[in-house]
């Protein structure tokens, strides 16, 4: 038989979803630097060009995806560090409890960037 | 059918004497996997720029001297955001073609490949970040 060697226990949610996110992003990341990067170089964004990129709806849609894709597989992949690492009882509850309310933090402050970004606050 | 086994603590870096292209592998996802949400909270910080840039004085916009402008025009003026950038995409770099890595173990295809799969992510993620230098130090150096 075949031995395991993911750190995640199989077939939950969480497993699934940093498994989803993870072909988004791929995807996704690929875009973002190669759009900031290659088509438009870094040192020359300017709010007038982040502006007219935002305004499309299909990039801001895009953008705000990748924003809580991207939270939730950076923060859930440091919590099941951290789980591997022994990490139990109180403190595990604790541990989730600071990177949920860390993770919806970012979250919201990203979505009200993208918001003025867009000019729609 | 896979099977699961208790394998004591995994996360366990006084292991990493047991030198193993799996164990290196797990080592630099992880390590790469902090840097990355490390990063994603202070570009959003950065970006939070663009919340006063909105609410200031449109002209500044126009001149292209708002504070969001301002501030990544400065980052992006320092040779040590630009290398810094290129770790990042080393880093990005690795992470992604390890993962896609991972995936092939956890679906238990190549298992036989692993660690060859594992020097091959290296490489590949050398040359992707050599190749990458002209571009992101345009500028500052090149």
């Amino acid at each position: 038989m075949a031995e395991r060697y993911s750190s995640f226990a199989p077939g939950g949610t969480a497993w699934l979803l940093q498994r989803v996110t993870a072909a988004f992003l791929v995807v996704v990341l690929a875009f973002h630097f190669f759009q900031l990067h290659f088509v438009n170089h870094a040192a020359d964004v300017t709010f007038l060009g982040t502006q007219a990129r935002m305004e499309n709806v299909g990039y801001f849609l895009t953008m705000v995806l990748f924003l809580i894709a991207g939270t939730f597989h950076g923060v859930n992949g440091v919590y099941n560090a951290l789980v591997n690492q022994g990490l139990e009882g109180t403190q595990k509850k604790i541990v989730l409890a600071v990177l949920t309310i860390a993770s919806v933090a970012l979250i919201v402050q990203g979505i009200w960037v993208a918001l003025a970004m867009a000019g729609m606050i | 059918m896979s099977q699961s086994y208790n394998r004591g603590l995994v996360e366990d870096f006084g292991r990493w004497k047991e030198f193993s292209a799996g164990m290196w592998a797990w080592i630099f996802h992880k390590f790469t996997g902090w840097i990355l949400i490390g990063y994603l909270f202070t570009h959003i910080a950065v970006l939070s720029t663009a919340i006063g840039a909105a609410s200031g004085d449109p002209s500044l916009i126009q001149q292209e001297t708002d504070v969001y402008t301002t501030t990544i025009q400065g980052l992006e003026s320092l040779f040590i955001v630009r290398v810094m950038e290129v770790g990042l995409l080393a880093v990005a770099v690795f992470h992604i073609l390890n993962g896609l890595r991972l995936l092939m173990v956890d679906l238990g295809i190549g298992l036989e490949a692993q660690d060859k799969s594992f020097y091959a992510s290296l490489i590949l993620t050398g040359v992707i970040t050599v190749a990458s230098v002209p571009t992101f130090m345009r500028g500052v150096g090149f």
